[in-house]
Protein backbone atom coordinates (compact mmCIF):
# COMPACT_ATOMS: atom_id res chain seq x y z
CA UNK A 1 0.00 0.00 0.00
CA UNK A 2 2.52 2.49 -1.17
CA UNK A 3 -0.10 5.03 -2.09
CA UNK A 4 -1.58 4.85 1.34
CA UNK A 5 -4.44 7.08 2.23
CA UNK A 6 -3.43 10.26 3.96
CA UNK A 7 -4.52 10.24 7.58
CA UNK A 8 -6.28 13.51 8.38
CA UNK A 9 -7.81 13.19 11.82
CA UNK A 10 -7.71 16.35 13.93
CA UNK A 11 -5.44 14.53 16.39
CA UNK A 12 -2.93 13.90 13.61
CA UNK A 13 -3.14 17.53 12.51
CA UNK A 14 -2.36 18.72 16.02
CA UNK A 15 0.49 16.19 16.33
CA UNK A 16 2.01 17.54 13.12
CA UNK A 17 1.67 21.13 14.38
CA UNK A 18 3.18 20.44 17.79
CA UNK A 19 5.75 18.27 15.99
CA UNK A 20 7.24 21.32 14.29
CA UNK A 21 7.51 23.04 17.69
CA UNK A 22 9.36 19.93 18.96
CA UNK A 23 11.84 20.32 16.10
CA UNK A 24 12.59 23.88 17.18
CA UNK A 25 13.54 22.93 20.73
CA UNK A 26 16.99 23.86 21.91
CA UNK A 27 17.29 26.55 19.27
CA UNK A 28 17.06 30.31 18.74
CA UNK A 29 14.34 31.98 16.68
CA UNK A 30 15.32 35.44 15.51
CA UNK A 31 13.34 38.55 14.53
CA UNK A 32 14.36 39.81 11.08
CA UNK A 33 13.04 42.72 9.04
CA UNK A 34 14.52 41.96 5.62
CA UNK A 35 16.19 39.28 3.52
CA UNK A 36 19.73 40.37 4.47
CA UNK A 37 19.01 40.00 8.16
CA UNK A 38 17.30 36.66 7.52
CA UNK A 39 20.46 35.42 5.80
CA UNK A 40 22.63 36.58 8.71
CA UNK A 41 20.31 34.78 11.14
CA UNK A 42 20.30 31.56 9.13
CA UNK A 43 24.07 31.59 8.67
CA UNK A 44 24.47 32.09 12.42
CA UNK A 45 22.46 28.92 13.09
CA UNK A 46 18.96 30.26 13.84
CA UNK A 47 16.40 27.43 13.76
CA UNK A 48 13.74 29.80 12.41
CA UNK A 49 13.19 33.47 11.67
CA UNK A 50 10.29 35.73 12.59
CA UNK A 51 9.60 38.06 9.66
CA UNK A 52 8.31 41.47 10.73
CA UNK A 53 8.50 45.00 9.35
CA UNK A 54 9.80 46.63 12.48
CA UNK A 55 11.51 45.03 15.43
CA UNK A 56 9.65 45.50 18.73
CA UNK A 57 11.97 48.24 20.02
CA UNK A 58 11.22 50.32 16.89
CA UNK A 59 7.48 49.63 17.14
CA UNK A 60 7.71 50.94 20.69
CA UNK A 61 9.58 54.06 19.57
CA UNK A 62 7.48 54.81 16.47
CA UNK A 63 4.06 54.44 18.09
CA UNK A 64 0.94 54.14 15.90
CA UNK A 65 -0.91 50.95 15.02
CA UNK A 66 1.34 47.94 14.42
CA UNK A 67 -0.14 45.43 11.94
CA UNK A 68 0.76 42.23 10.10
CA UNK A 69 3.81 42.74 7.86
CA UNK A 70 3.64 43.34 4.12
CA UNK A 71 3.29 39.89 2.45
CA UNK A 72 5.89 40.85 -0.17
CA UNK A 73 8.46 41.42 2.54
CA UNK A 74 7.64 38.06 4.13
CA UNK A 75 7.83 36.39 0.71
CA UNK A 76 11.30 37.81 0.10
CA UNK A 77 12.44 36.29 3.35
CA UNK A 78 10.82 32.94 2.47
CA UNK A 79 12.70 33.02 -0.83
CA UNK A 80 16.00 33.72 0.93
CA UNK A 81 16.14 31.14 3.71
CA UNK A 82 15.33 27.42 3.97
CA UNK A 83 14.66 27.35 7.71
CA UNK A 84 11.06 27.87 8.95
CA UNK A 85 9.68 31.39 8.53
CA UNK A 86 7.21 32.70 11.11
CA UNK A 87 5.13 35.87 10.99
CA UNK A 88 2.91 37.78 13.39
CA UNK A 89 -0.79 38.56 13.26
CA UNK A 90 -2.63 40.87 15.63
CA UNK A 91 -4.43 39.29 18.61
CA UNK A 92 -7.86 38.16 17.41
CA UNK A 93 -7.21 39.18 13.78
CA UNK A 94 -8.14 35.91 12.11
CA UNK A 95 -8.20 37.51 8.65
CA UNK A 96 -4.51 38.40 8.96
CA UNK A 97 -3.94 34.81 10.08
CA UNK A 98 -5.79 33.53 7.00
CA UNK A 99 -3.54 35.65 4.78
CA UNK A 100 -0.41 34.37 6.53
CA UNK A 101 -1.63 30.80 6.07
CA UNK A 102 -2.25 31.43 2.37
CA UNK A 103 1.29 32.78 2.22
CA UNK A 104 2.43 29.44 3.72
CA UNK A 105 4.37 30.81 6.65
CA UNK A 106 5.48 27.92 8.88
CA UNK A 107 4.22 29.34 12.19
CA UNK A 108 1.88 32.23 13.05
CA UNK A 109 2.62 34.26 16.17
CA UNK A 110 -0.61 35.78 17.49
CA UNK A 111 1.39 38.49 19.12
CA UNK A 112 0.98 41.19 21.74
CA UNK A 113 3.78 43.08 19.96
CA UNK A 114 1.22 44.15 17.34
CA UNK A 115 -1.80 46.27 18.24
CA UNK A 116 -4.67 43.97 19.28
CA UNK A 117 -7.62 43.71 16.90
CA UNK A 118 -10.02 42.19 19.42
CA UNK A 119 -10.07 43.08 23.10
CA UNK A 120 -12.02 40.00 24.20
CA UNK A 121 -11.17 37.11 21.88
CA UNK A 122 -8.19 35.38 20.38
CA UNK A 123 -8.07 33.53 17.05
CA UNK A 124 -9.71 30.06 17.00
CA UNK A 125 -6.46 28.37 16.18
CA UNK A 126 -7.61 24.76 15.74
CA UNK A 127 -9.29 25.86 12.49
CA UNK A 128 -5.92 26.52 10.84
CA UNK A 129 -3.50 24.11 9.20
CA UNK A 130 -0.55 26.32 10.11
CA UNK A 131 0.50 26.05 13.77
CA UNK A 132 0.27 29.05 16.13
CA UNK A 133 2.51 30.29 18.90
CA UNK A 134 1.13 32.64 21.56
CA UNK A 135 2.59 34.54 24.49
CA UNK A 136 1.64 34.14 28.12
CA UNK A 137 2.53 35.61 31.49
CA UNK A 138 0.98 32.89 33.66
CA UNK A 139 -0.35 29.33 33.50
CA UNK A 140 -4.02 30.22 33.06
CA UNK A 141 -3.25 32.35 30.04
CA UNK A 142 -1.01 29.64 28.54
CA UNK A 143 -3.71 26.97 28.94
CA UNK A 144 -6.41 29.23 27.44
CA UNK A 145 -4.24 29.70 24.35
CA UNK A 146 -3.54 25.95 24.12
CA UNK A 147 -7.28 25.33 24.52
CA UNK A 148 -7.82 27.60 21.50
CA UNK A 149 -5.29 25.53 19.54
CA UNK A 150 -1.83 27.05 20.08
CA UNK A 151 0.83 24.43 19.26
CA UNK A 152 3.58 26.25 21.09
CA UNK A 153 3.79 28.79 23.90
CA UNK A 154 6.33 31.45 24.77
CA UNK A 155 6.64 33.79 27.70
CA UNK A 156 5.72 37.34 26.77
CA UNK A 157 8.51 38.99 28.68
CA UNK A 158 8.59 42.62 27.61
CA UNK A 159 9.31 42.77 23.89
CA UNK A 160 11.73 45.42 22.68
CA UNK A 161 13.03 46.16 26.17
CA UNK A 162 16.33 44.28 26.03
CA UNK A 163 15.58 43.62 29.70
CA UNK A 164 15.25 39.98 30.78
CA UNK A 165 13.42 40.67 34.04
CA UNK A 166 9.89 40.17 32.70
CA UNK A 167 10.73 36.98 30.79
CA UNK A 168 12.20 35.60 34.01
CA UNK A 169 9.13 36.64 35.98
CA UNK A 170 6.79 34.95 33.50
CA UNK A 171 8.83 31.75 33.24
CA UNK A 172 9.14 31.44 37.02
CA UNK A 173 5.43 32.14 37.46
CA UNK A 174 4.40 29.45 34.99
CA UNK A 175 6.87 26.91 36.40
CA UNK A 176 5.69 27.58 39.97
CA UNK A 177 2.02 27.31 39.01
CA UNK A 178 2.70 24.00 37.25
CA UNK A 179 4.58 22.61 40.26
CA UNK A 180 1.68 23.63 42.47
CA UNK A 181 -0.74 21.66 40.32
CA UNK A 182 1.34 18.49 40.61
CA UNK A 183 0.93 18.39 44.39
CA UNK A 184 -2.78 19.22 44.44
CA UNK A 185 -5.34 16.56 45.21
CA UNK A 186 -7.81 15.60 42.49
CA UNK A 187 -10.61 17.40 44.31
CA UNK A 188 -8.77 20.71 44.02
CA UNK A 189 -8.25 20.65 40.26
CA UNK A 190 -11.67 21.88 39.15
CA UNK A 191 -11.50 24.72 41.61
CA UNK A 192 -8.04 25.63 40.28
CA UNK A 193 -9.42 25.51 36.72
CA UNK A 194 -12.04 28.01 37.81
CA UNK A 195 -9.59 30.22 39.69
CA UNK A 196 -7.04 30.57 36.89
CA UNK A 197 -9.59 30.44 34.08
CA UNK A 198 -8.15 27.41 32.30
CA UNK A 199 -9.76 24.37 30.60
CA UNK A 200 -10.19 21.53 33.11
CA UNK A 201 -8.71 18.81 30.86
CA UNK A 202 -5.52 20.84 30.41
CA UNK A 203 -5.31 21.48 34.17
CA UNK A 204 -5.47 17.69 34.64
CA UNK A 205 -2.75 17.19 32.02
CA UNK A 206 -0.38 19.59 33.78
CA UNK A 207 -1.19 18.09 37.20
CA UNK A 208 -0.20 14.66 35.85
CA UNK A 209 2.84 15.58 33.76
CA UNK A 210 4.19 18.71 35.47
CA UNK A 211 4.58 20.48 32.14
CA UNK A 212 2.55 22.03 29.34
CA UNK A 213 1.19 19.71 26.63
CA UNK A 214 3.10 21.80 24.04
CA UNK A 215 6.67 23.16 24.06
CA UNK A 216 7.21 26.33 26.10
CA UNK A 217 9.79 28.81 24.85
CA UNK A 218 11.00 32.14 26.19
CA UNK A 219 10.72 35.56 24.56
CA UNK A 220 10.74 39.23 25.39
CA UNK A 221 14.02 40.76 26.53
CA UNK A 222 16.76 38.29 25.59
CA UNK A 223 19.81 40.35 24.59
CA UNK A 224 22.89 38.28 25.49
CA UNK A 225 24.09 34.66 25.42
CA UNK A 226 23.83 34.69 29.21
CA UNK A 227 20.15 35.76 28.97
CA UNK A 228 19.46 32.80 26.68
CA UNK A 229 21.25 30.45 29.09
CA UNK A 230 19.33 31.88 32.06
CA UNK A 231 15.86 31.31 30.62
CA UNK A 232 16.88 27.86 29.34
CA UNK A 233 17.99 26.89 32.84
CA UNK A 234 14.69 28.20 34.19
CA UNK A 235 12.83 25.80 31.91
CA UNK A 236 12.47 27.47 28.51
CA UNK A 237 12.88 24.84 25.78
CA UNK A 238 14.09 27.37 23.19
CA UNK A 239 14.38 31.14 22.85
CA UNK A 240 13.01 33.92 20.68
CA UNK A 241 15.41 36.82 20.23
CA UNK A 242 13.82 39.99 18.96
CA UNK A 243 15.51 43.36 19.10
CA UNK A 244 18.52 41.94 20.95
CA UNK A 245 20.40 40.90 17.82
CA UNK A 246 19.89 43.56 15.21
CA UNK A 247 19.98 46.44 17.72
CA UNK A 248 23.47 45.34 18.79
CA UNK A 249 26.75 46.44 17.22
CA UNK A 250 27.73 43.12 15.65
CA UNK A 251 24.55 41.16 14.87
CA UNK A 252 26.21 38.17 13.15
CA UNK A 253 28.60 37.47 16.01
CA UNK A 254 25.91 37.99 18.65
CA UNK A 255 23.46 35.76 16.78
CA UNK A 256 26.01 32.94 16.55
CA UNK A 257 26.88 33.32 20.22
CA UNK A 258 23.23 33.13 21.29
CA UNK A 259 22.72 29.98 19.17
CA UNK A 260 25.61 28.29 20.96
CA UNK A 261 24.52 29.51 24.38
CA UNK A 262 21.06 28.06 23.78
CA UNK A 263 22.48 24.59 23.11
CA UNK A 264 25.18 24.63 25.83
CA UNK A 265 23.00 26.57 28.27
CA UNK A 266 24.19 24.71 31.35
CA UNK A 267 27.91 24.59 30.58
CA UNK A 268 29.61 27.70 32.05
CA UNK A 269 32.88 27.17 30.16
CA UNK A 270 31.15 27.23 26.80
CA UNK A 271 29.05 30.19 27.93
CA UNK A 272 32.21 32.07 28.91
CA UNK A 273 33.77 31.35 25.54
CA UNK A 274 30.75 32.51 23.52
CA UNK A 275 30.17 35.58 25.72
CA UNK A 276 33.71 36.83 25.17
CA UNK A 277 34.66 39.40 22.54
CA UNK A 278 31.15 40.52 21.64
CA UNK A 279 30.67 44.19 20.81
CA UNK A 280 28.10 46.27 22.69
CA UNK A 281 24.60 44.87 23.09
CA UNK A 282 21.40 46.87 22.80
CA UNK A 283 21.02 49.57 25.40
CA UNK A 284 17.75 48.31 26.84
CA UNK A 285 14.99 49.85 28.93
CA UNK A 286 14.27 49.80 32.64
CA UNK A 287 10.76 48.65 33.50
CA UNK A 288 10.09 51.82 35.52
CA UNK A 289 10.74 53.79 32.32
CA UNK A 290 7.95 51.97 30.45
CA UNK A 291 4.59 53.35 31.53
CA UNK A 292 1.91 50.73 32.35
CA UNK A 293 -0.13 51.61 29.24
CA UNK A 294 2.96 51.03 27.06
CA UNK A 295 3.65 47.56 28.39
CA UNK A 296 3.02 44.98 25.71
CA UNK A 297 2.72 42.02 28.08
CA UNK A 298 -0.65 43.28 29.35
CA UNK A 299 -2.20 42.66 25.92
CA UNK A 300 -4.01 39.30 25.66
CA UNK A 301 -6.94 37.90 27.62
CA UNK B 1 29.77 -3.25 26.05
CA UNK B 2 27.55 -0.54 27.47
CA UNK B 3 23.90 -0.61 26.45
CA UNK B 4 23.34 3.16 26.73
CA UNK B 5 21.93 4.75 23.58
CA UNK B 6 23.14 8.29 22.90
CA UNK B 7 20.78 10.95 21.56
CA UNK B 8 22.47 13.91 19.88
CA UNK B 9 21.09 16.95 21.72
CA UNK B 10 22.48 19.95 19.88
CA UNK B 11 18.95 20.99 18.98
CA UNK B 12 15.66 19.39 17.98
CA UNK B 13 13.33 16.63 19.17
CA UNK B 14 15.87 14.80 21.33
CA UNK B 15 13.65 14.60 24.42
CA UNK B 16 10.95 12.69 22.56
CA UNK B 17 13.50 9.98 21.67
CA UNK B 18 14.62 9.80 25.29
CA UNK B 19 10.96 9.29 26.31
CA UNK B 20 10.49 6.59 23.67
CA UNK B 21 13.68 4.76 24.73
CA UNK B 22 12.74 5.03 28.38
CA UNK B 23 9.34 3.49 27.60
CA UNK B 24 11.19 0.57 26.04
CA UNK B 25 13.36 0.17 29.13
CA UNK B 26 16.47 1.41 27.29
CA UNK B 27 18.86 3.72 29.06
CA UNK B 28 19.81 6.82 27.06
CA UNK B 29 22.10 9.81 27.33
CA UNK B 30 21.94 13.27 25.78
CA UNK B 31 25.08 13.93 23.76
CA UNK B 32 26.42 17.46 23.23
CA UNK B 33 30.12 16.88 23.92
CA UNK B 34 32.40 14.28 22.33
CA UNK B 35 33.15 12.76 25.73
CA UNK B 36 29.46 11.94 26.21
CA UNK B 37 29.62 9.56 23.22
CA UNK B 38 32.43 7.49 24.71
CA UNK B 39 30.52 4.55 26.10
CA UNK B 40 27.35 4.79 24.04
CA UNK B 41 26.49 1.64 22.11
CA UNK B 42 24.54 3.53 19.43
CA UNK B 43 23.36 7.03 18.53
CA UNK B 44 20.13 8.70 17.43
CA UNK B 45 20.42 11.94 15.46
CA UNK B 46 16.97 13.53 15.95
CA UNK B 47 14.88 15.83 13.81
CA UNK B 48 15.38 19.57 13.97
CA UNK B 49 17.04 21.99 11.59
CA UNK B 50 19.88 20.36 9.66
CA UNK B 51 21.59 23.70 8.92
CA UNK B 52 21.75 24.57 12.63
CA UNK B 53 22.93 21.11 13.65
CA UNK B 54 25.57 21.00 10.92
CA UNK B 55 26.91 24.35 12.04
CA UNK B 56 27.16 23.24 15.68
CA UNK B 57 28.79 19.94 14.64
CA UNK B 58 31.49 21.93 12.83
CA UNK B 59 31.94 24.59 15.50
CA UNK B 60 32.24 22.10 18.36
CA UNK B 61 34.51 19.67 16.48
CA UNK B 62 32.06 16.79 16.46
CA UNK B 63 32.28 15.99 12.75
CA UNK B 64 35.16 13.47 12.76
CA UNK B 65 34.04 12.02 16.07
CA UNK B 66 30.55 11.29 14.76
CA UNK B 67 31.93 9.76 11.57
CA UNK B 68 34.31 7.52 13.51
CA UNK B 69 31.48 6.49 15.83
CA UNK B 70 29.30 5.49 12.86
CA UNK B 71 32.07 3.28 11.44
CA UNK B 72 31.80 1.07 14.51
CA UNK B 73 28.34 1.58 15.95
CA UNK B 74 24.71 1.88 14.80
CA UNK B 75 23.20 5.28 14.04
CA UNK B 76 19.57 6.19 13.40
CA UNK B 77 18.87 9.54 11.75
CA UNK B 78 15.41 11.09 11.71
CA UNK B 79 14.46 13.90 9.31
CA UNK B 80 17.29 16.43 9.85
CA UNK B 81 19.26 13.49 11.27
CA UNK B 82 18.74 11.54 8.04
CA UNK B 83 19.95 14.57 6.07
CA UNK B 84 23.10 14.65 8.19
CA UNK B 85 23.69 10.91 7.62
CA UNK B 86 23.52 11.28 3.83
CA UNK B 87 26.36 11.22 1.33
CA UNK B 88 25.03 14.26 -0.53
CA UNK B 89 22.57 17.05 0.35
CA UNK B 90 21.00 19.63 -1.95
CA UNK B 91 22.15 22.48 0.31
CA UNK B 92 25.77 23.58 0.61
CA UNK B 93 25.25 24.85 4.16
CA UNK B 94 24.81 21.30 5.40
CA UNK B 95 28.05 19.30 5.56
CA UNK B 96 26.77 15.72 5.64
CA UNK B 97 28.46 13.03 7.72
CA UNK B 98 28.39 10.56 4.78
CA UNK B 99 27.32 7.66 6.98
CA UNK B 100 24.98 6.13 4.37
CA UNK B 101 25.21 6.29 0.54
CA UNK B 102 21.97 8.22 0.16
CA UNK B 103 21.00 11.60 -1.25
CA UNK B 104 18.81 13.91 0.84
CA UNK B 105 16.58 16.66 -0.50
CA UNK B 106 15.70 19.24 2.15
CA UNK B 107 12.02 20.19 2.54
CA UNK B 108 11.10 17.83 -0.30
CA UNK B 109 7.43 17.89 0.69
CA UNK B 110 7.19 21.68 1.10
CA UNK B 111 6.60 24.07 3.95
CA UNK B 112 4.73 23.35 7.20
CA UNK B 113 1.25 23.67 5.59
CA UNK B 114 2.19 20.61 3.53
CA UNK B 115 3.29 18.59 6.55
CA UNK B 116 1.10 15.49 6.88
CA UNK B 117 0.39 12.14 8.47
CA UNK B 118 0.12 8.95 6.43
CA UNK B 119 -0.17 5.22 7.00
CA UNK B 120 2.86 3.17 6.01
CA UNK B 121 3.71 -0.48 5.74
CA UNK B 122 6.93 -1.24 7.58
CA UNK B 123 8.93 -4.08 6.06
CA UNK B 124 10.84 -4.68 9.27
CA UNK B 125 8.06 -6.07 11.45
CA UNK B 126 5.60 -8.92 11.15
CA UNK B 127 2.59 -6.92 12.28
CA UNK B 128 -0.12 -6.46 9.74
CA UNK B 129 -1.41 -3.12 10.95
CA UNK B 130 -0.48 0.16 9.30
CA UNK B 131 2.05 2.47 10.89
CA UNK B 132 0.84 6.08 11.28
CA UNK B 133 3.79 8.26 10.31
CA UNK B 134 4.15 12.02 10.76
CA UNK B 135 6.07 13.96 8.10
CA UNK B 136 7.13 17.48 9.14
CA UNK B 137 8.82 19.65 6.50
CA UNK B 138 10.23 16.27 5.60
CA UNK B 139 13.25 15.53 3.42
CA UNK B 140 13.26 13.27 0.40
CA UNK B 141 15.68 10.32 0.48
CA UNK B 142 17.10 8.39 -2.46
CA UNK B 143 19.80 5.81 -3.11
CA UNK B 144 21.04 3.84 -6.08
CA UNK B 145 23.27 1.66 -3.96
CA UNK B 146 22.25 -2.00 -3.50
CA UNK B 147 23.55 -2.13 0.05
CA UNK B 148 20.78 0.28 1.07
CA UNK B 149 17.47 -1.45 1.77
CA UNK B 150 14.12 0.32 1.59
CA UNK B 151 11.99 -0.44 4.68
CA UNK B 152 9.03 1.85 3.92
CA UNK B 153 7.87 4.08 1.12
CA UNK B 154 5.30 6.79 0.55
CA UNK B 155 3.98 7.50 -2.95
CA UNK B 156 6.67 5.16 -4.28
CA UNK B 157 9.46 7.17 -2.72
CA UNK B 158 11.62 5.69 0.04
CA UNK B 159 11.02 7.20 3.49
CA UNK B 160 12.83 4.64 5.67
CA UNK B 161 16.14 3.08 4.69
CA UNK B 162 18.58 0.66 6.28
CA UNK B 163 22.22 -0.13 5.68
CA UNK B 164 23.59 -2.72 8.08
CA UNK B 165 22.66 -1.43 11.52
CA UNK B 166 22.16 2.17 10.35
CA UNK B 167 18.72 3.60 9.59
CA UNK B 168 17.57 6.86 8.00
CA UNK B 169 13.97 8.11 8.10
CA UNK B 170 12.00 11.00 6.58
CA UNK B 171 9.25 10.76 9.20
CA UNK B 172 9.18 11.05 13.00
CA UNK B 173 8.80 7.80 14.97
CA UNK B 174 9.36 9.70 18.24
CA UNK B 175 6.11 11.67 17.81
CA UNK B 176 3.86 8.59 18.00
CA UNK B 177 3.03 6.10 20.73
CA UNK B 178 3.93 3.31 18.31
CA UNK B 179 7.41 2.04 19.14
CA UNK B 180 7.86 -0.32 16.18
CA UNK B 181 10.51 1.77 14.39
CA UNK B 182 12.70 2.10 17.48
CA UNK B 183 12.24 -1.63 18.20
CA UNK B 184 13.17 -2.45 14.61
CA UNK B 185 16.41 -0.51 14.91
CA UNK B 186 17.31 -1.64 18.45
CA UNK B 187 16.63 -5.31 17.70
CA UNK B 188 19.64 -5.29 15.35
CA UNK B 189 22.14 -4.80 18.16
CA UNK B 190 20.78 -3.91 21.61
CA UNK B 191 21.23 -6.54 24.36
CA UNK B 192 17.65 -5.98 25.64
CA UNK B 193 16.22 -6.99 22.26
CA UNK B 194 18.31 -10.07 21.46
Amino acid sequence: MNDSKQATSSDDNFTVKVGLAEMLKGGAIMDVTNADQAKIAEDAGAIAVMALERIPSDIRKDGGVARMSDPDMIRQIQDTVSIPVMAKCRIGHFAEAQILQALEVDFIDESEVLTPADEANHVAKHDFKVPFVCGSTCLGEALRRIGEGAAMMRTKGEAGSGNIVEAVRHMRTIQNEMKRLTIMSKEQLMSEAKNIGAPYDLICYVAEHGKLPVPNFSAGGIATPADAALVRQLGAEAVFVGSGIFMSEDPAARAAAIVKATTYYDDPETLLEVSSGLKAGMKGLLMQDISPEDRLATRGW
Amino acid sequence: MSDVVGVLALQGAYEKHVEMLSGLGVESRLVRFARELDDCCALIIPGGESTTMSLLIQKFNLYDILREFAEKKPVMGVCAGAILMAETVDDSRVIPLKIMPITALRNNYGRQVSSFSANLNLKCDDEDSAYAAHFIRAPGLASNNDIVEELASYNNEPVMMRMGLHMALSFHPELTNDDRVHVCWLSGFHPSFQ
